[in-house]
This record gives C-alpha cells, sequence and structure tokens, in this order.
C-alpha cells in the first residue's frame, strides 16, 4: 500500500456525478456546421492554410503551429470550409477569434493516416508529431502535449522520474474522465505507456479518487492486462486534488516549488484523457479532432458525448434535452466554470462539461456581508494561502502586499469563495489584483522601455555633440600647429589680421538696402507694376468710399 | 440571476447562521444561571438585545449602510448577551443599556462596524462600566440558597427599573461579593486560604453556583468546537495556561494562592475561553497567532486576578491582547505551497 499525503485545507461539494454516468458515452451526430477556432490551446493561435471554398478532409490540417507554445488545428470532418473570419468563442473576454466554419459532407472522408513506430523514432521526432497532431492537455489548461515530454533525466533532480496521470476529476458534476476512463482504459494505459516511453520515466502512477469505483476497476484492469508496472491509486475525495501541483502532493508528497513547474521535482503530470489522444495519435495516427463533453445539470438527459471539436455548443444542450427553468449554462465545473454568454459558441478541445443551470440547481448567492475573518477560507485553502488577508489588500488596492503574501500562488480553486459564510466572491477579487499587476507591469515594462529608448537618445545626441566638438577642436589644433609650422612667431600673425579686419570694415562701408539701390531693369518694371498695382487699388478704395457716401446722402 | 462567477456553488453557511450559534451556545450557561441566581438575568438578557438591536440599527442609519442586512446577521445580539452575562444582573436598568450602547456605537460602528472592530465590543463595554460604574458593578446576586433574602421575579423587576427594594431589605442582603473578589479580599486581610474556602459562597470548584454557569459555558463551548464554529486553539490554550501559571504558584505556596480548577471556574474564564477570545473579528487569524494570543491572554488574566485590582482579568487580559493582534499575525504568517524553507 502506497503511502498517501495530504495537502493543506479542500472542500467536500457535493459531488452530483452519478446523473451522468448511467449510460455510455454517446457518439454526438454529425452537426449541420462546425465552427473551428484556430486557438483552442494555450499559447499562439494556428495559422489558417485553408481557404474558403476549400474541400477538406476529416483530419487534415487546416492550422498550422505558429510560435514555441502553439499547436495544430484539423479539420473534425470532410466536407468544405465556407468561412474563415472572427466568430465568438467560449473564453471569459468575450472576444470572438479566428474560426474556420466547415460544412460537413456527411461522407467522414478520412485523409491518409497510419500508426507511428513510437518505439524506434527519435523523441523529438515524436514531439513534432503530437505538436502536428494537434494533441494538447485536455485536463482544463490545454498546454500543448509535445512541451511537456522532454526527459525527465534532463532535469535536475535526476533520482525521482514519475510520470503521474490525473484521473481525480475532483469538480462537482463532471463525470467525461470518469466514463473515459470506464470504457476505455486499454487506450489510456497504452497512451501512458507511449508518455512514459517519451519522459523515460521510471514510475507511472495512475491518480483516481475514491468516488470513482468503476474507473478504478476498469482501470486496474487495463494496467494488469498490458503487464506494465503501472500503479493506480485511490486518492480520497476532497476537491481540488485533480489541481496538478495538489495530485503531485497526494501522490509523492512532493511540493512543485513556488513558480516553478513540475518537471523541476522530477515529475510530469497528464490527464487521463490527454494519455488517450496520445494514444490514438501514435497507434492511428489520428489528430485530435474530438473529446468526451459531460452535458449536465437541469438536463433530463444528462450524459457523456463524444463530440467533434466545433459542434456549436446549443446542438449538444439539445441533445440533453434541458428543463424549463434552465436560464443560463455554465462550460466547465461549476467551481471553476464559466457562465456562457451565448450558447451559439463552438466546442474547442477545453470544453470538457455543459452544465444547465437554474436558480433551483445554483441559487444565487445573498449579498455579500462584511469579512469577519473567520478564517474558513484559510482553513480550506489548498495553497495555505490567508484569503481574508488577500481579500483585504485587493479591495483596499494594495496589490503590491497582496503581491507580498503570495496572491501569485493561487490557483484560483474556488475554495475559500465557497467555504466563506460572508459569500464574499473571493476568486474574483484575486483574479483581478492578478490582471491589475500584469496591467501594470506591462506599464510598467513600457515605460521602462520608452525611458531606456530617449535616455540612450540623450546619451546618443551628448556623444555626438561631445564627437563633434572634440574634432573641431582637433581641427583647431591641426590648423593652429599648420600655422604655427608656416608662420613662427606672433609678429608674423599680426599683419595679417589687420588686413582681415580692413576688409571687414570695406565689406561694412559697401553692404547697403537690398533692391533699393541699383535695381535691374527687370526689378525695376517689378516694381513698376506693383506701384501700378497699388494705385490702382488705392484708387478703388477712394471711389468705393465715395459712393458709399454718396448713397447714404440720397 | 445568481453568481456570473465561479464558484457557483456554496456551503450553505452564513454570518447569521454562525452568530446564531454562538447564541444557542449561550443557553445551557444562561438556564444555569436562571436555575441558581433567579430570572433577573433574563431581564438584562433583553435590555441588552433591545439596546443592541437599537443602537445597530441607528448607527447603520447614521452610517449609511442597509440595515436589515446587518440586522440579521446576529452579530450584536452575541455583543450584547455577553456583556449582560458578564455584568450583575441586579444592576440598575440605565446600566446594561449604557454598556451595551457603547460597546455597539462606540468599539463596533465608529471603527467600521461588523469585521473591523480591533477590539471585543462587550468585553470594552465592560471595561468602561466597571471603571465608570464600580459600586453597581459589584451587585451580583446571591446564588440560590445563600442570601439573607431571595427577591421574587416581580420584586426583582421592580428594583432594576424603579430602583426599589422590598420595605426592610438592604442591598446587601440580597447580594454578594463574588468569589474571586472575597478570596482577594480575604487574603489581603492574611487569612488562609483554607479556611477562605470554607465559606459558604465556596462550592466544590469555586463558588456556588457561578461554577454550574461555568459549566453551561463549557457545554456551549463544546457544542461550538463540534458544530466549528471556533477551533480548539484559543480556548485550549487559554485554559492551559491559565491553569500551568496557577499551577505553578499554588504548588509554591498553597496557603496564598488558589487551585488552577478555582480560577478554571470563577468568574469569565470559561466564558471567556469559549466565546469571548475566539471573537473571530478581534483574534488572530493565523494557528500560530490564535496560539500565541490565547497564551497571553491567559498569563495576563491570572496576574491581573492575582496582582492587580480587579477581581476578574478575563475582559482587561483580552482587551490588551486584543491590541497585539495585528503584531502577531504579522510575525505567525503560514508558509504557502510550495514556499518550503521560506519566509513569508
Amino acid at each position: 500500500m502506497r503511502t498517501l499525503y495530504q495537502f493543506h485545507g479542500g472542500i467536500h461539494p457535493p459531488g452530483n456525478k452519478t446523473q451522468s454516468t448511467q449510460c455510455p458515452i454517446a457518439r454526438a451526430p454529425l452537426p449541420s456546421r462546425l465552427v473551428i477556432p484556430f486557438r483552442q490551446h494555450a499559447g499562439e493561435s494556428a495559422k489558417p492554410l485553408v481557404r474558403v471554398g476549400d474541400q477538406v478532409l476529416k483530419g487534415q490540417l487546416i492550422g498550422m503551429p505558429d510560435g514555441f507554445v502553439s499547436s495544430a488545428v484539423h479539420a473534425s470532418t470532410s466536407g468544405t470550409i465556407t468561412a474563415i473570419d472572427m466568430q465568438p468563442i467560449a473564453h471569459p473576454s468575450g472576444m470572438p477569434d479566428l474560426c474556420a466554419t466547415l460544412i460537413p459532407d456527411g461522407k467522414e472522408e478520412w485523409v491518409p493516416h497510419a500508426a507511428v513506430d513510437y518505439l524506434n523514432s527519435d523523441p523529438a521526432e515524436l514531439r513534432q508529431y503530437l505538436r502536428m497532431s494537434g494533441v494538447v492537455g485536455l485536463g482544463g489548461a490545454v498546454f500543448p502535449c509535445d512541451l511537456k515530454l522532454r526527459p525527465l533525466r534532463n532535469h535536475p533532480n535526476r533520482n525521482i522520474c514519475t510520470l503521474i496521470l490525473n484521473g481525480a476529476e475532483c469538480e462537482p458534476y463532471i463525470t467525461c474522465d470518469d466514463m473515459l476512463m470506464r470504457e476505455r482504459a486499454a487506450e489510456i494505459v497504452q497512451g501512458a505507456e507511449m508518455l512514459r516511453f517519451m519522459l523515460e520515466a521510471k514510475e507511472v502512477l495512475i491518480g483516481i479518487e475514491d468516488n470513482k469505483p468503476e474507473a478504478i476497476a476498469a482501470m486496474r484492469q487495463a494496467v494488469t492486462g498490458s503487464g506494465l508496472p503501472f500503479e493506480v491509486v485511490v486518492v480520497p475525495t476532497l476537491y481540488p486534488s485533480g489541481s496538478a501541483k495538489q495530485l503531485i502532493r497526494i501522490l509523492t508528497g512532493l511540493e512543485v516549488p513556488s513558480g516553478k513547474l513540475p518537471p523541476d521535482i522530477g515529475v510530469q503530470c497528464f490527464n487521463v484523457a490527454t494519455a488517450c489522444s496520445v494514444y490514438r495519435a501514435l497507434a492511428h495516427g489520428e489528430p485530435l479532432l474530438s473529446r468526451i463533453v459531460t452535458i449536465t445539470g437541469n438536463m433530463r438527459l444528462a450524459q457523456n458525448l463524444e463530440v467533434l471539436l466545433g459542434t456549436p455548443l446549443q446542438e449538444l444542450i439539445a441533445l440533453g434535452e434541458a428543463l424549463p427553468d434552465t436560464n443560463r449554462y455554465i462550460i466547465g465545473g461549476p467551481m471553476m466554470g464559466m457562465e456562457l454568454a451565448s450558447t451559439d459558441v463552438p466546442l474547442a478541445k477545453a470544453g470538457n462539461c455543459i452544465i444547465a443551470a437554474s436558480d433551483k440547481l445554483f441559487p444565487p448567492a445573498p449579498p455579500a456581508l462584511p469579512c469577519i475573518r473567520c478564517t474558513r477560507c484559510a482553513q480550506a485553502c489548498p495553497a495555505d494561502l490567508q484569503p481574508m488577508d488577500l481579500y483585504w489588500f485587493a479591495q483596499s488596492r494594495e496589490f503590491g502586499k497582496a503581491q507580498a503574501i503570495s496572491l501569485f500562488d493561487c490557483i484560483e480553486c474556488g475554495t475559500c469563495s465557497y467555504v466563506c459564510p460572508s459569500h464574499i466572491p473571493l476568486v474574483q477579487y484575486f483574479q483581478f489584483a492578478k490582471s491589475e499587476i500584469r496591467a501594470r507591469e506591462q506599464e510598467k515594462q513600457a515605460a521602462d522601455h520608452a525611458r531606456e529608448r530617449h535616455e540612450f537618445r540623450e546619451y546618443r545626441f551628448e556623444r555626438e555633440k561631445q564627437e563633434k566638438a572634440e574634432k573641431l577642436a582637433a581641427k583647431e589644433q591641426a590648423v593652429r600647429q599648420a600655422q604655427a609650422a608656416a608662420n613662427p612667431g606672433a609678429a608674423a600673425v599680426q599683419p595679417e589680421i589687420q588686413a582681415a579686419i580692413d576688409r571687414a570694415k570695406e565689406q561694412a562701408a559697401g553692404v547697403e538696402p537690398k533692391n533699393t539701390g541699383n535695381p535691374t531693369p527687370q526689378q525695376q518694371s517689378e516694381i513698376a507694376g506693383i506701384e501700378a498695382q497699388r494705385q490702382h487699388v488705392r484708387k478703388l478704395a477712394k471711389s468705393s468710399v465715395e459712393h458709399t457716401n454718396g448713397h447714404d446722402e440720397n | 440571476m445568481g453568481a456570473i462567477f465561479s464558484p457557483f456553488i456554496s456551503k450553505p453557511d452564513t454570518v447569521s447562521r454562525i452568530m446564531f450559534k454562538v447564541l444557542l451556545a449561550l443557553v445551557p450557561g444562561i438556564a444555569l444561571y436562571v436555575w441558581y441566581y433567579g430570572p433577573a438575568i433574563l431581564v438584562s438578557l433583553t435590555l441588552a438585545s433591545l439596546t443592541a438591536l437599537g443602537t445597530e440599527a441607528l448607527m447603520l442609519k447614521l452610517r449609511n449602510r442597509p440595515i436589515a442586512p446587518f440586522l440579521k446577521d446576529n452579530s450584536a445580539l452575541v455583543t450584547g448577551w455577553l456583556l449582560a452575562l458578564s455584568i450583575p444582573s441586579l444592576a440598575p436598568w440605565w446600566l446594561i443599556v449604557v454598556g451595551t450602547a457603547f460597546s455597539i456605537a462606540i468599539v463596533k460602528h465608529l471603527y467600521g462596524g461588523l469585521g473591523n472592530n480591533p477590539f471585543s465590543p462587550a468585553m470594552a463595554g465592560f471595561a468602561v462600566l466597571i471603571i465608570s460604574f464600580p459600586v453597581q458593578m459589584t451587585q451580583w446576586i446571591s446564588p440560590h440558597g445563600l442570601g439573607a433574602v431571595e427577591l421574587g421575579f416581580l420584586e426583582q423587576l421592580e428594583y432594576i427599573f424603579l430602583g426599589v427594594l422590598p420595605p426592610n431589605v438592604s442591598l446587601d442582603a440580597i447580594t454578594m461579593a463574588t468569589p474571586l473578589d472575597t478570596l482577594k479580599t480575604r487574603l489581603h486581610l492574611e487569612e488562609p486560604i483554607r479556611q477562605i474556602f470554607a465559606m459558604p459562597i465556596y462550592g466544590r470548584l469555586a463558588g456556588q453556583g457561578s461554577e454550574m454557569v461555568s459549566l453551561g459555558f463549557v457545554l456551549g463551548g463544546f457544542y461550538l468546537l463540534a458544530t466549528r464554529v471556533i477551533t480548539w486553539h484559543i480556548p485550549a490554550v487559554f485554559l492551559g495556561t491559565l491553569f500551568a501559571v496557577a499551577g505553578i504558584f499554588h504548588l509554591a505556596d498553597p496557603s496564598h494562592y488558589a487551585a488552577p480548577l478555582f480560577h478554571w471556574f470563577s468568574g469569565a474564564a470559561l466564558l471567556g475561553a469559549f466565546f469571548i477570545l475566539t471573537d473571530p473579528v478581534t483574534s488572530p487569524t493565523t494557528y500560530k497567532g490564535k496560539l500565541i494570543y490565547a497564551a497571553g491572554a491567559g498569563l495576563l488574566t491570572y496576574l491581573i486576578r492575582v496582582f492587580g485590582n480587579f477581581p476578574d482579568g478575563v475582559a482587561f487580559a483580552t482587551l490588551l491582547m486584543n491590541l497585539c493582534v495585528p503584531l502577531i499575525v504579522l510575525h505567525t504568517q503560514p508558509r504557502v505551497f510550495g514556499k518550503k524553507g521560506e519566509r513569508p
């Protein structure tokens, strides 16, 4: 029996998982239209490779990874690209993003694809292959998978080389990983072996919360069946044990240092669904085209569906038959999810769950009261923070102090807000403080940059002036030296100076106002012309005055 | 519309419910109080409640704050009840009214209202009363069976509101000094402690009646611990320190220093341990801070009781430790996840 460790705090929100685990994963019907965002991953948007009117095949690359942190995007089915434009997506900012609209032809015709002999491949090539297959972390962060696969032996802590598969799925309502483990355990285990191979990890631990006995049994059976020395570790149900840092702590007793990543302590962590898509990519050559989505909450047919990426969420919701008092939809779980501004947005790789919500299911929080420093938040915080102090500094906009007490170690799990008896939306305060600090940091960087440029410009001017002065001085020196060489003695210089003074005097005497004396014939005719004009104008003015006066007299 | 931001679910816990549990936890102690001292305490509790709610509403109005949600939070009632339980119940009606009004208006609202007061409102109110009205603050009713005369409820009411006693009954006949006070005065007169404790006002552990009321507060305290309204840190360390210090003095000189259990069950020690020092607003937020705070309060309570001018020390110990809270919290910040060995 493996020794399990604990992280501080945590909560036991009602699970609400059974309603969506009653039937097996169903395949969602082919939608009438797919809207495929070019950014479905953390990092840079993929660069479109197709044009409007192009016929594409299922699995065809339509978005090229662009930048270090980026991933590929593929056509989820065969059909025609009818638009490439900005479309609303499920993002908290509410900003639209570049998407390709694909009208399926219904044939589901695949591009040629084949398995990869990964055991005889160069790890770098495999990583590139996964990048081009669009495999990203499906636990929620959608971080490109290939970037997490550099061998652990290159990291300073060589003794520990542990690959952790995250099947904790601690958020209430969400069951997509649970169902995946129940139904595709063998694929997950094979995927884990591929990940282990690339990482050169020494041990593989699969962490699953004890509220998923079917998944635990299925995974144990798959591990036994595969003959691989992996260990399925049952962890106590406690939110947020599915957070990577907390799960690593539970399974290994190690804490990922603040500001560092798991590989820094020789551990790497992948979601079980990510392992499954790695398997599909390497064993079948299939890029990531679909994912399992839980549709649940205020629905008659809560279930898990395998859904093509780009499927409009409203078509998914229709399959669940939301109850009449449903008044909003949440994407993600009730602890960290986000309310959808519109359901006319596509499913992207991060979309693990859609919850139909009503005021009965999620009663509105009463108005917030002042903090009474009861420290329930601190007792529950899995990052050992003091949320009541962070709140104090955030609401008084003392961001520096908030940062000093580790604001950026907050994982925004929502535990503090959940337990707060004053119903203060603590997480929102922390997100606000973080965004303010980031904005200030950017402003400061921009200002520093501008100041540096300005200072360099000033320095350059000063330097040029100095250089000029030095050159001039050197020249004068040279001239003086030359003169001194030519006319040795001060007496010899004297007559020359006198001559110069005389010349200047002559010139001054000869200077007359320009164009007044001795004008050229042309100038004279010009002057005459101008004079004539003036004369004419004077006459006109005079007559006008007379006329006016006369008129007045009449 | 519900919350637009996550989390969309929350624990069904409210400030109002927490404060209500505190009130509920006081009920066993109050019941025993009535049993041993008669129903006068119910009059002071009622006066305290009405004054607390009235002052709270008035201050909220003056401060332009919404009145209903704050009146419903029950925090003013807790302040009023704790003060009523800390002062003599047979005192004139205006004593509890002035004390409660001061607690709510000055100590709570002038510092920013709920959650912002650095001092325990009930204890600051107590301090004001004991300094301003020392005579009225000594009118402790004699427990059942000990007084020369016992007043009926109507007679108690008549005294509280009109200041009229039945004919031929003096105030001394119905009140007496508290066990702590008696001990102090008699020790001053160099009476041996054994002889003092042989007096009829002393019971098994401390004062007749008052020790049972304290036991009622322990019962309520366990309820607060069980329902996680409070944590063990402050009561355990406060009582532990008080016991240890009293124990050391008692062992060194048992004829001059009372036993530790006497200190536990006398005065406001148990009320303070479970209900006053555990006030979240005025106590440290960190676990380590709670330990230091409670230890300091335990030591000060003993020192004030035994070497100070006042018979009990809980109120002043609480206020003095309230003063130290920001400093204590600053220096007891816990280690953040992933920051091993780093001082926060």
